[in-house]
């Protein structure tokens, strides 16, 4: 094994093994790094939705944006560019949120719970592989959104790090902009956007892991797609190496509890597991990038990923507002039987339509 | 020699235009590309096809190279 593939496992475990470190130290279980979640609590924080168990400016995301935006800057490949049907792949981010709040985690919380022995999360690893599949068949066929530009001036690339500095700066000050509406900035007060690890903590974890993952390409889907495509297995190591990190401190830690049920923040319903993953690996694959891979390229200066960032947070606001996010399983109670959870009809049909407007661009959008 | 130019494609479009063009049996192919990520997938693509690489141009965003077999 060569020194690149060895440095993307060796990523894939610190990344592990910190995703797990900050459960205990305060993130939501299974969910010490999930980018989808995170960007959705940072848009309920801005009060672009009202579900109040949801809200939190989360540190992880501004350290990931800016870790990647100083990496990028000290090897010389930050650059400014964009221009590549960008308002199509703002609406591809507003899916790509859909599908994973309907599976309830992007692809790296999907390696997450697996390692914490949720089966329902294995669920949506086929879904996802099938979806990562159905992208390599239209790249195969020669699908293209079209080529970026260089940016006569490096400003625009600057944007998502600026915006970043500004979330830190309101989240350190405490900002609540409107008092009698109790914010924005709010922050849950129950529920999962209440649980967090110490700002100082997440904030070093995500500039972390922004260095790690600018430095090895660390990319989810593109793990798959490498694999299906070149049968390079370079980027997979990085995904088994997440899982591997995280298992070891799951059953170091007491974490790891196998099965279907008594899963935390995860829903039983399977073709809805399969359908929502499907759509973020089919996304993903079109956009050319996982949801991680995408927030790291917006620190680098890509703004056709920063579209695809800001289209999930703005698409997040929309699908909680819209009620279209799965609700989570839930233990039998006095006064109430177990509930599996899962989506509504309105959060299936949003996926579903999803599926089709993907599968109508990966046809569409064709070279020769 | 035939030239493919990769610029401004996001990833791994430059990898799959490449290696359409390879397993068409070309001996050798001129690449120019503007991403540090594009410079070492297509570079890896040809090396593990049996090419040799020589880099015309080697900057990070900026590159050309000829790829020969």
């Amino acid at each position: 094994m060569d020194r690149n593939k060895w440095f993307v496992l060796g990523t894939g475990l610190i990344i592990g093994a910190i995703a797990v470190t900050l459960v205990k130290l305060g993130n939501p279980a299974n969910m010490g790094f999930c980018i989808a979640c995170f960007e959705r609590d940072i848009a309920g924080a801005l009060g672009l939705h009202q579900t109040a168990t949801v809200q939190y400016m989360r540190p992880e995301i501004i350290g990931l944006v800016l870790g990647a935006a100083l990496t990028a800057l000290f090897a010389g490949e930050y650059k400014a560019r964009g221009g590549s049907a960008t308002l199509l792949r703002f609406f591809m981010g507003v899916f790509m949120m859909v599908g994973a709040l309907v599976f309830l985690g992007c692809p790296l919380r999907d390696i997450l719970r697996m390692a914490g022995g949720d089966y329902n999360a294995l669920v949506g690893l086929i879904g996802f592989i099938f979806g990562v599949g159905s992208g390599v068949f239209f790249l195969k066929k020669g699908f293209d959104l079209g080529r970026a530009k260089i940016s006569s001036s490096p400003l625009g690339g600057w944007v998502m790090p600026v915006l970043m500095l500004f979330f830190l700066y309101l989240l350190l000050k405490g900002t609540i902009f409107n008092q009698a509406a109790g914010g924005p900035l709010f922050f849950s007060q129950k529920g999962p956007g209440s649980m967090h690890a110490a700002l100082m903590f997440s904030l070093g974890a995500g500039i972390i892991v922004g260095f790690l993952a600018q430095r090895s390409r660390l990319c989810l889907s593109g793990g798959i797609r490498d694999f299906m495509l070149i049968k390079d297995n370079t980027l997979l190591l990085g995904f088994i190496g997440i899982f591997i990190g995280a298992l070891a401190l799951n059953i170091g830690f007491g974490y790891f509890k196998t099965g279907f049920a008594g899963q935390p923040i995860a829903h039983s319903n399977h073709l809805w597991n399969f359908l929502g993953l499907y759509l973020v690996g089919l996304t993903a694959t079109l956009l050319g990038g996982c949801p991680l891979r995408q927030l790291i390229l917006s620190g680098q200066g890509d703004m056709d990923a920063a579209a695809v960032v800001i289209g999930m947070i703005v698409g997040a606001g929309f699908i909680h507002n819209f009620g279209l996010a799965s609700s989570a399983m839930a233990a039998a109670t006095a006064a109430a039987p177990a509930l599996i959870g899962g989506p509504n009809l309105f959060g299936q049909i949003a996926c579903v339509a999803g599926i089709l407007i993907m599968l109508v661009i990966g046809y569409t959008y064709r070279e020769e | 020699m035939e030239k493919l130019d990769v610029r401004g494609l996001s990833c791994p479009i430059p990898v799959v235009k490449t290696k359409k063009l390879i397993d068409q049996g070309l001996a050798e192919l001129q690449i120019v590309g503007d991403s540090a990520e594009s410079k070492e997938n297509v570079g890896k693509l040809a090396r593990s096809c049996g090419y040799t690489v020589v880099m015309n141009v080697d900057q990070k965003n900026n590159w050309e190279m000829e790829i020969k077999k």
